[in-house]
């Protein structure tokens, strides 16, 4: 085994208008890489672990980057910093849900480049699968992680299909909660689609994360106005406070009446292939008021459901205490 | 004391400004003419026998420069590392390198190399190993130990039923390897009105020395050159010669600033023998890159532990005894040594009247091991620490107290052989940072609020620090500046200059006139210390001392050869040697040096006393003529172990909801005699305190047991603590009195600096939990969770590297 760690050679395009970008995408498919800020392509590509033909650098199309309005909220280009995410006064004031997620990605230093889109699209973490072994993810016909030794604390509690990797985003989880709308560009045009079904989980697609296909560049993202300035709760729990990924994330918005939760969205992180909607939760919590006993009440049916591998079954109570969290007053 | 010019103050170390603007030189970034690049070739098993390399392929790219297997290189006896090898006992073990033009060529010529392995059975839990049927990580054997009497394999293996016994938390009734004793056991635990039974398990994890050990190596004329990433500097030559297969004289070592080594790079290693050997085959320079990957699997890991302790108190406090056993997983090259180490540590830092300890070295085919800041010690110390507090709690006396009783002492004799200490003072350090700390508030005070708790914890940590025997050298010149020779090693801690003040103290010159030589053989250095096991301070302190002694003598002798009179009736001060009660008459530090390069012999090293190293003898010789020469071996008074000592106090607050704690307050205290350098003191109290944090809650080796594949080979993944995972400030002290056997009453504290904090921590853990021990590093949120929650954790009872 080599272990690499230079960059292989590889074409690289810098297009500065998103119609070349999309045609290089469409000319090199599946051989193209769409590069963001980076953050999860230099280790697939020094490690050799990933063998594109072309490198497509976004930086350069100023389309793609800021936060603008939309017809209903806002529109945040695909190729917008973390950092500028963070610090918008509008998102901190509106959608303060994605800003507090934002916050939590990865470290300064890596949200000052890294970028909305690249958050969202960024592949599974599992580490057999990095590792360059040949699982289902990675095509090949076995898991190493869903087996009775297997290294699986981090691995999912839900929506296991041969891989039980888990989404790695933190902005993911609160896209769902926002009713994002995903904006999916190609020469063929534009097309949208929800959050909720922009993400995909293994019995859908086992090599993707998302429903982008080759030649696909999501471009931007729309947030409603719906849930402008509802409340909100975010918090990830991972073991080091930085530059580490979510053991067990959530992401709520909540529409109150006084003290009455109303329409409402529940979305955990780190314990599905995809952002974990929990819709018993939010049909549970229809009505409460934010009280320890609702909370509690609540959270005990948080992980129902729930299917632990060897190793994460601290996955449930850990899932079952953020809703607690997020209902307390 | 406050008389001192130079100890005890702080000041600016020289290599401090190449470092905050990057010109600082590491091994990577040295270049020279007709160099090529080497790359590795690791293995992707955990064990088995290279049965065919094809590097065909990679000999036909334009580029590829040569290829270097393990017959290139000297074979090694198993359990050795070697530095080339066809029989692999982990993934990661070098099986060849290639070299090119440039790196890209190199790696793609490694992706070309195929290389046919013949699997091996292959073990990464020692347990697994033990237990009867078990795989063993090497064909020769499961145990490896290492004894004067003489070192060898063995194949040990208990029973399941003796297995289970141990991991359910009994005295492990098995075959073991080595022992030592002293003390009446059986009267000490009849004696105890408390008794503290418990397993433990701390896993093993990867030092991650920012800097990997990059080395490049060329030849000139029969001698090798090489830049390496090095702890020591002289200390490292023997042992890099040895390995060149050439005279100590043969090497020049080139390693001014290293990027961390933390035990890790010690002494010679295989990667620098490869780029030796490498350069000879070609005739070309050999800059070998090694990966942050593979600086994992080759850069060293702390030794693990799974084990079993019964310690027993009287009823003020005082342990009567101790036993303790420990399994130790010493990876596929039988390093370490950290078990009885930490059996040592024991009967320092708590000195039960009578102690046991029992060790079990197994092999496991997991990343090669080594010392590892504290080794031993630090591991204990945190197994230590919430068993102290829980026989507190059953005895019903203060936490600090059962310290305090227990603490080590100028009179107390310790380890097997009852030896006494140079000076030791952790009672002191225990009452300093307890007012510090306010540790008599801070007890009452409320613990829950909410889903939070708060929890105390108080650690101890030891590592022994210091040794002696080492040379001296110092240097004036005409110029009059003073030149302070240093071969200790550069690792990060300025210690290679805040020991050489010394020098400077005793001299009564300015720093501003001193120069310090470092970082290269070229740069004519002393034979020196291993710069480890917290010695610097200690070993280095001693030799400046003499080598300035031996300089001051001689000015005392010139002055009089020239002025008249005997060398009696002069002195030093003001950079000039003068004649006492007529301070007039005297010769300037540049008149004398001159003075001595026309008097020749001792005086400007043309002769040299017999009894300093060779590595001394050379640097002399390349001197002699240019000033005056203070050399001299350090043959000063030393009996008894050098105790490095620190304690910390801590505070938490730890959410039962998440399983994270917060660290609201860090106290340490050093007992490392007088305080050399505040400033490199304070930064290796800190230093030291995030690193126990990692142990304590972060870092561990996690491998899958079914193919023997590490998950955390990154940065990333083996969660070393960032400054968000500490806190922002962390309180620092010493007690600051002298010890006895140290011209300047210094000793080291490295390592005790780390030990504390990892023991402040688990005892602060078991706090909040209402006394709960885990008996096992790293605690991890999932651990507290599932703890909280009343599951099961996921791991078997002492399973250890697969959480």
């Amino acid at each position: 085994m080599a272990s690499f760690d230079v960059m292989p050679d590889m074409q690289l395009y810098q297009p500065v208008e998103l119609d070349d970008a999309l045609n290089l995408a469409d000319r090199y498919a599946a051989d193209g890489w769409i590069l963001g800020g980076g953050q999860d392509t230099y280790g697939w590509l020094k490690d050799r672990a990933k063998h594109p033909q072309a490198m497509i650098d976004l930086n350069g199309i100023e389309a793609l980057r800021g936060i603008r309005d939309s017809a209903d909220g806002i529109e945040i280009g695909a190729a917008t910093t973390l950092r500028e995410i963070i610090r918008d006064k509008r998102i901190n004031r509106d959608y303060r849900l994605l800003s507090d997620a934002a916050a939590t990605v990865a470290s300064p230093q890596i949200r000052n480049v890294g970028t909305l889109g690249g958050n969202l699209v960024q592949d599974a973490r599992c580490w057999y699968y990095r590792r360059g072994l040949s699982c289902y993810r990675a095509g090949g016909n076995t898991c190493y992680a869903d087996t009775p030794d297997g290294i699986n604390r981090e691995h999912c509690i839900f929506g296991a299909s041969r891989c039980v990797a888990v989404t790695p985003s933190d902005t993911a989880t609160a896209m769902v909660a926002l009713e994002a709308t995903m904006v999916v560009q190609s020469v063929a045009g534009e097309r949208t689609v929800s959050a909720e079904d922009f993400f995909v989980g293994p019995d859908t697609h086992i090599t993707q994360m998302t429903s982008l296909e080759p030649g696909e560049i999501l471009t931007a993202v729309r947030i409603p106005a719906k849930w402008a300035g509802k409340k909100f709760y975010f918090e990830k729990i991972a073991d080091r406070n930085v530059w580490d990924f979510a053991l067990v994330s959530i992401a709520v918005a909540m529409s109150m009446d006084g003290d009455t939760i109303g329409d409402s969205r529940f979305v955990c992180g780190g314990v599905a292939c995809t952002p974990h909607r929990l819709r018993h939760v939010e049909n549970a919590a229809r009505g409460k008021s934010l009280s320890d006993e609702s909370a509690d009440a609540v959270a005990s049916i948080a992980a129902d459901g729930a299917r632990p591998l060897n190793a994460n079954q601290y996955k449930l109570p850990m899932m079952e205490n953020l809703v607690r969290r997020a209902m307390r007053a | 004391m406050s008389d001192y010019k130079h100890i005890g103050k702080d000041f600016v170390p020289p290599d401090i400004m190449g470092k905050v603007t990057g010109k600082a030189k590491y091994a990577e970034d040295f270049r020279v003419d007709g160099m090529v690049y080497a790359r590795m070739y690791t293995s992707p098993m955990a064990h088995g026998r290279v049965t065919n390399i094809d590097t065909s392929a990679a000999e036909a790219m334009e580029g590829v420069v040569g290829i270097l297997t393990a017959e290139d290189v000297p074979a090694t006896d198993a359990p050795s590392a070697a530095i080339l090898t066809n029989t692999p006992a982990y993934i990661g073990d070098p099986i060849l390198a290639v070299a090119a033009e440039d790196e890209k060529t190199a790696e793609n010529a490694l992706a070309s190399i195929r290389i046919d392995i013949e699997p091996l059975p292959f073990v990464t839990d020692p347990l697994d190993s033990l237990v009867a049927g078990g795989p063993d990580a090497r064909e020769e054997g499961n145990v490896y130990v290492r004894s004067q009497e003489g070192s060898g394999f063995r194949t040990v293996k208990w029973t399941k039923e003796q297995v289970d016994e141990f991991r359910a938390g009994r005295e492990p009734g098995g075959e073991y390897a080595n022992e030592w004793s002293y003390g009446d056991l059986e009267k000490g635990f009849a004696d105890a009105r408390v008794i503290i039974e418990e397993p433990f398990v701390t896993i093993g994890y990867a030092h991650m020395s920012m800097e990997p050990r990059t080395a490049m190596a060329y030849w000139q004329n029969g001698t090798c050159y090489m830049h390496a990433s090095c702890q020591s500097q002289s200390f490292f030559m023997p042992g890099l010669a040895a390995m060149l297969g050439v005279e100590t004289k043969d090497v020049v070592l080139i390693s001014e600033n290293t990027g961390g080594g933390f035990g890790s790079k010690i002494g010679a290693y295989p990667i620098v023998g490869l780029a030796g050997y490498f350069s000879k085959k070609i005739g070309r320079p050999v800059q070998l890159r090694v990966t942050r990957e593979q600086e994992y699997y080759m850069g060293s890991a702390r030794v693990g532990f799974q084990g079993w302790i019964k310690i027993g108190f009287a009823a003020d406090g005082r342990a009567t005894a101790a036993d303790v056993f420990i399994v130790e997983d010493i990876g596929p090259n039988a390093t370490g040594g950290d078990a009885s180490s930490a059996g040592g540590a024991i009967s320092l830092v708590y000195d039960p009247e009578a102690m046991r300890f029992r060790g079990l070295p197994i092999l496991t085919n997991t990343t090669p091991r080594g010392a590892q800041r504290g080794p031993g010690q630090n591991q204990i110390a945190a197994v230590m620490a919430p068993l102290m507090d829980k026989a507190a709690k059953q005895l019903g006396i203060d936490r600090l107290q059962i310290r305090r009783v227990n603490a080590v002492q100028n009179d107390t004799t310790v380890y097997a052989g009852q030896e006494p200490v140079t000076s030791a003072y952790m009672d002191e350090a225990l009452q300093q940072g307890a007012e510090m700390f306010d540790w008599e508030t801070r007890k009452n005070q409320a613990k829950r609020n909410g889903s939070k708790v708060r929890g105390l914890g108080i650690g101890q940590g030891y590592h022994s620090a210091g040794t002696n025997g080492f040379d001296g050298l110092v240097r004036i010149t005409p110029d009059g500046k003073i030149h302070l020779h240093s071969g200790i090693g550069n690792l990060g801690t300025y210690s290679f200059a805040s020991t050489s003040r010394v020098a400077a103290e005793v001299l009564k010159c300015e720093w501003d006139d001193c120069v310090i030589h470092h970082g290269s053989t070229e740069a004519n250095l002393p034979w020196n210390s291993y710069q480890a096991g917290s010695v610097s301070t200690f070993t280095q302190t001693r030799t400046n001392y003499v080598a300035a002694m031996d300089a001051v003598d001689k000015m005392k002798r010139i002055a009089a050869e020239t002025l008249g009179g005997t060398p009696d009736d002069y002195d030093i001060d003001g950079q000039r040697v003068f004649r006492i009660g007529t301070p007039a008459q005297g010769m300037s530090y540049g008149a004398v040096a001159a003075r001595a390069i026309q008097l020749g012999g001792a005086y400007s090293g043309q002769t040299y006393p017999e009894d300093i190293h060779e590595i001394t003898q050379r640097s002399v010789q390349n001197l002699a003529g240019s000033g005056l020469i203070g050399v001299a071996k350090d043959k000063l008074e030393r009996n008894g172990v050098i105790p490095g000592l620190a304690c910390a106090f801590v505070e938490i607050e730890l959410d039962l909801e998440t399983g994270k704690y917060d660290i609201l307050d860090y106290v340490g205290i050093a007992d490392c005699g007088t305080v050399l350098h505040p400033q490199g003191l304070a930064q290796q109290m800190k230093g030291g305190a995030v690193w126990g944090m990692g142990m304590a809650g972060l870092e561990r080796h996690v491998y899958d047991p079914q193919n023997g594949l590490p998950a955390n080979v990154g940065f990333h993944e083996c969660r070393i603590p960032t400054y968000m995972d500490v806190p922002s400030v962390i309180q620092v002290g010493a007690v600051d009195l002298p010890d006895p056997q140290n011209p300047v009453g210094a000793r080291g504290i490295g390592e005790p600096a780390m030990g504390c904090s990892v023991a402040a921590l688990t005892s602060a853990i078991s706090d909040a939990l209402d006394g709960h021990i885990f008996g096992r590093t790293p605690i991890s949120a999932d651990m507290i969770v599932n703890h909280v929650a009343g599951l099961d954790q996921s791991f078997k009872p002492l399973q250890t590297n697969n959480s």
